[in-house]
């Protein structure tokens, strides 16, 4: 027995061993990987967790557009490193500083997570890095927390919000809505914009819903809804919580006399997991299937072609994060150095992304249209323009000192 | 709120603290007779779910699934306290909590390598698949009506296994005094086994009901983990009954704490701090009682 | 000195000369990077306190690490910096006074109900910073100017500087170390080792345990302030996981991996600890799975074996190959 233990101890002692040098060793990269001019990319994307798969979808549309582009970035090679945020704010300063400090990486993209993305600001903003976030969409980062190298190109919370709520405005019969969203910064700007939007058509709001995040105990408000008998339901959750969100409904009958819409990421991803409940949802989005442009048409068969997947509104940002840093890097030929002019010729790009043509905000935020879609069958069917190249909440531009 | 409105209200709670009961159920035997903590207890409601995904679209038919599942489950339980659980019988808790964390890492990861990270669903089965009208704007889907049976059939065969049956004597006898148990010539090792087992099944089996209506996702677990040992707690560690209470009492606590509206003073409670409502009744009962309701007295 | 007293002694030395010279030959990222250790390192040796030499398990403790950055957040103007010397002593301030509100209530609970009673109340503190708008919730905030160590005119050192901070969080690092190397050889010390032991006899032979358990948890709170407000101070962010029962558990695992009951085993640990989990990130992938994404596995593997066969840590290792007897299996009631 002594020698059973002896010998387990040696194990883990080795193992303990092993792995420090190891974590010390792996931890000094690009010493041995080697100098040249390559240029350095950090992806600080979710990998592992919910938010995995549109992680996923964001780095396959990114390296789309780089390989359309000839896979070089300003005529130079780019060497990429990957960090997994696995959607955790607390790790988030010490992820993005490995790449910052350690990688020494000359832009990042990232991320999904909103509590994630201001994190990672604190570090980038400090660090002067170029900064591209493909997804999240906290006011902040475009607004109070806006920085010359901190840049968008997905969408804000607000936009979307907003654009349904000019959609409700303009239907007559719908005379009030109740809101239901997670308690937190996303949820709360999600719903302010579609107040801003809608309350202008002189309707009111019924009630506005909370829960906590990231619960999906959804029954006591459900029942909550039943009797407050709101002309429409505006929701947002996305998605594991949308998909139960949306079948619960569903399930409370509340569908068939009480209509859901919400932001695209009600049913952004979620169609299959949500099964049939979802037919005829509208939500709006700067995507949708079905855009049937040439443009989307090509990207979509590309992307199709290449990862053996459809793509989505996180594929369609990523493509577009390519597309706007070849657009820079060309500008300045490759060299990060000359920062101001790569600043410039990212801020006056005009984006002709799969979603249609977009361009960027004072505050470095997508100028963009935002579509109507419509679920039929496990797809998000466009259905019109909700609201043309619509910019930011005034509000939170005008907290963007740049 | 109207009278109408609070009685559905009564019916979420209730329901919602049927399926905590069927989860938190395992735990607290498990600990009650093995003196085990086992904090990865969550991630076999995460497991039990899976499971029920990936071998519903497999063998194509919930009702074949979910025996495989139960059975699948049990298999892994008695693996797990065959290798690892056993040798924590002689430890303190503190050993248990670390080593059933590192557990919850281990599973989290496997999920994700087998089933990858996707959001998953299951369709209700078609003979489920109907609803009650209780107003005229809502109805409540009979599967969720069905869930509680079930809970409530779970309840009640524990209660029998354990009151009227051999098996339960011996269970009671061994979680009363483990060597004198075993001096009497009864294997306690293969008791313990079977206790695991049927601990962590009873948690698959929540996953797996639960999982039509709860979609399937990775972090489930971790969400209603927490939530189980707060039942637990208050319910007194090892208690079944304990359990059964505070799961109930937690159901109704938690839905009302969302849609009541409570001001204090200017200051809003509720429904604003509805997240806190369930940790501040744990505290408020260990301090008045610490072994919980239905606790044994240290 | 006997000759094992001796050798720890200059070992001790050793390293912290090491430590001293780290920023001179290493680059900014590990500087950092042990800046992050050092500060766990605290927080471990805090909790190795009410852990190894208490016997008290607390699985709440994070919470006091987390209410010192947070105070130093909300202590912080917008957009200008706080002062050092008011605002570390006010955090410190802050954690000992929720440790001693929480532990007045929990320090009556023993064993097992301890452990959860303790969690219940962390559970609470980090809803409150979650879900209301106390502290920007769940998002977290910033502190989007360092403080300012400034005493009139003499500014001793620049906390924008990463080497200024990794200085300092050293200089808290043995300045805790010998705190509570002093506390644990004093009477105040002997008590507490008595009350792990049988706490039944101190209180029979007249100790008043409940005061010197609650002394306990509020110096342990305390140091553990101090941890929190360097970590606030080093990137300028706090969250709400700073309060989370995950940091709670993971620096529980440091403490019981690198040594239950000792001073410098929690330093080791946190130091393994962190670097296992840089050196399970960096994985390559190898058979086509990116065993680098899955490192929650290894790192889930490894707290188990350790926690099977190493129950007296790795300082367990070490002492036990110096006095080259084999450490019992079982460890103390």
């Amino acid at each position: 027995m002594q020698n059973k233990i002896a010998a387990r101890r040696k194990f883990l002692k080795g193992v303990s061993a092993g792995a420090t040098v190891m974590g010390a060793g792996l931890a000094f990269p690009g010493v041995v990987l080697g100098q040249g001019a390559k240029l350095k990319v950090g992806l600080m994307l979710p990998y592992t967790g919910t938010f995995a798969q549109p992680g996923m979808a964001i780095e396959n549309g990114f390296r789309l557009a780089l390989a359309e582009g000839g896979g070089k970035l300003g005529g130079r090679e780019i060497e990429f490193f990957k960090v997994d945020d696995e959607s955790d704010p607390a790790k988030a300063t010490d992820n993005t500083n490995r790449l910052v400090t350690r990688d020494k990486v000359d832009v990042v993209v990232g991320s999904v997570h909103s509590g994630v993305a201001a994190a990672m600001i604190r570090v980038t903003k400090e660090a002067g890095t170029l900064h591209i976030i493909p997804n999240a969409g906290l006011s902040q980062a475009t607004g109070a927390l806006c920085a010359p190298n901190i840049f968008r190109t997905s969408f804000s919370n607000w936009q979307s919000g907003y654009a349904m709520g000019v959609v409700m405005a303009g239907r007559k019969n719908v005379r009030s809505v109740a809101t239901i969203a997670w308690r937190y910064a996303a949820g709360e700007e999600f719903v302010k914009g579609f107040k801003d939007g809608y309350l202008k058509g002189g309707g009111r709001i019924a009630k506005e819903l909370w829960i906590p995040f990231p619960q999906v105990e959804f029954q006591a408000l459900l029942t909550e809804i039943a009797s407050l008998k709101p002309d429409a339901t505006y929701a947002f959750f996305a998605g594991g919580g949308a998909a139960k969100f949306v079948k619960d409904y569903a399930q409370a009958g509340l569908l068939r006399t009480i209509p859901l819409v919400g932001p695209g990421f009600l049913t952004e991803g979620v169609l299959e997991a949500i099964g049939g409940a979802a037919a005829g949802l509208e939500t709006t989005l700067h995507y949708a299937d079905s855009l049937n442009t040439p443009r989307d048409q090509a990207f979509r068969l590309n992307y199709a072609k290449t990862f053996k997947l459809q793509p989505d509104v996180y594929a369609v940002a990523g493509y577009d994060t390519g597309l706007l840093l070849a657009a820079g890097m060309k500008a300045v030929n490759g060299d990060v150095g000359r920062k101001k002019e790569l600043i410039a010729a990212l801020e006056r790009a005009g984006i002709d992304s799969p979603r249609g043509k977009w361009h960027l905000s004072k505050a470095h935020n997508p100028v963009q249209d935002i579509y109507l879609r419509k679920v039929v069958g496990l797809e998000n069917k466009y259905q019109g323009i909700a609201v043309k190249q619509l910019d930011d909440d005034p509000a939170v531009m005008k907290a963007c000192r740049m | 709120m109207d009278f109408h409105t609070f009685l559905i209200q009564l019916l979420n709670g209730v329901q919602y603290g049927l399926l905590l009961f069927l989860v938190s159920s395992g735990l607290t035997l498990v600990f009650g007779i093995m003196g085990i903590i086992n904090v990865a207890h969550g991630s076999f409601y995460m497991i039990g779910a899976y499971l029920a995904w990936s071998l519903t679209g497999q063998l194509g038919n919930f009702w074949i699934a979910l025996p495989a599942g139960i059975a699948l489950a049990v298999i892994i339980g008695l693996a797990l306290e065959l290798t690892l659980i056993r040798k924590l019988y002689e430890r303190n808790h503190l050993y248990q909590v670390l080593l059933t964390y590192g557990l919850i890492l281990v599973f989290e990861e496997l999920r994700s390598i087998l089933w990858g990270d996707d959001v998953r669903g299951i369709n209700i089965p078609p003979l489920l698949d109907t609803s009650i009208a209780l107003t005229e704007t809502m109805t409540y889907p009979v599967y969720r009506l069905w869930i509680s049976a079930v809970c409530v059939a779970v309840a009640g065969l524990m209660y029998w296994v354990i009151q009227h049956t051999r098996l339960g004597m011996m269970i009671r006898a061994g979680s009363a005094n483990r060597e004198m148990v075993q001096s009497l010539g009864i294997n306690i090792q293969l008791l313990y086994r079977v206790v695991f087992a049927a601990g962590i099944t009873l948690a698959a089996l929540a996953g797996m009901i639960a999982a039509p209506v709860s979609t399937v996702f990775p972090g489930m677990g971790n969400q209603i983990l927490i939530i189980c040992f707060v039942v637990v707690v208050i319910g007194g560690m090892g208690s079944v009954k304990g359990a059964l209470v505070a799961s109930l009492l937690i159901g109704l606590v938690d839905t009302f704490g969302k849609v009541l509206h409570l001001e204090i003073g200017g200051l809003k409670l509720l429904p604003e701090l509805s997240s806190m409502t369930v940790y501040l009744l744990m505290a408020a009962i260990l301090l008045w009682r610490p072994e919980g309701i239905f606790g044994a007295k240290p | 000195m006997t000759v094992s007293a001796r050798a720890h002694a200059v070992v001790l030395a050793l390293a912290l000369l090491a430590l001293l010279a780290l920023p001179v030959f290493a680059e900014k990222f590990y500087v950092q990077f042990a800046a992050k250790i050092i500060i766990m390192a605290i927080l471990a040796m805090s909790l190795d306190l009410l852990l190894g030499y208490t016997g008290l398990v607390s699985f709440g403790h994070a919470a006091f690490y987390g209410v010192a950055g947070y105070t130093l957040a909300m202590a912080t103007p917008q957009y200008q910096a706080a002062n050092f010397w008011t605002s570390f002593p006010l955090a410190i301030g802050v954690s000992a006074l929720a440790a001693l509100a929480i532990g007045f209530f929990v320090v009556r609970t023993q064993g097992i109900y301890f452990i959860m009673v303790t969690l219940a109340f962390a559970q609470m503190l980090f809803f409150l910073f979650y879900d209301t708008k106390i502290a920007g919730g769940n998002d977290g905030i910033y502190i989007d100017a360092r403080p300012v160590a400034k005493l009139g005119e003499w500014q001793p050192f620049n906390l924008d500087n990463f080497a200024h901070v990794y200085f300092l969080a050293l200089f808290f690092l043995v300045a805790v170390y010998l705190l509570l190397r002093m506390l644990l050889r004093s009477p105040f010390g002997r008590v507490i080792a008595g009350i792990r032991v049988n706490e039944q006899r101190m209180r029979s032979l007249g100790f008043p345990t409940f005061r010197y358990k609650l002394a306990c948890f509020v110096i342990a709170g305390a140091i553990a302030g101090i941890a929190g407000y360097l970590s606030a101070v080093q990137f300028g962010v706090v969250n709400p996981e700073m309060l989370g029962w995950h940091l709670s558990a993971a620096v529980m695992m440091m403490v019981i991996l690198g040594g239950m009951g000792t001073l410098t085993g929690p330093v080791i640990g946190a130091a393994v600890w962190m670097l296992l989990e840089l050196g399970f990130q960096s994985l390559p992938a190898a058979a086509g799975i990116d065993l680098g994404k899955h490192w929650h596995l290894f790192m889930g593997g490894f707290i188990v074996l350790a926690t099977l066969w190493l129950p007296q840590g790795l300082i367990g290792l070490v002492t036990g190959a110096f006095k080259g007897k084999a450490a019992a299996l079982k460890d103390e009631a």
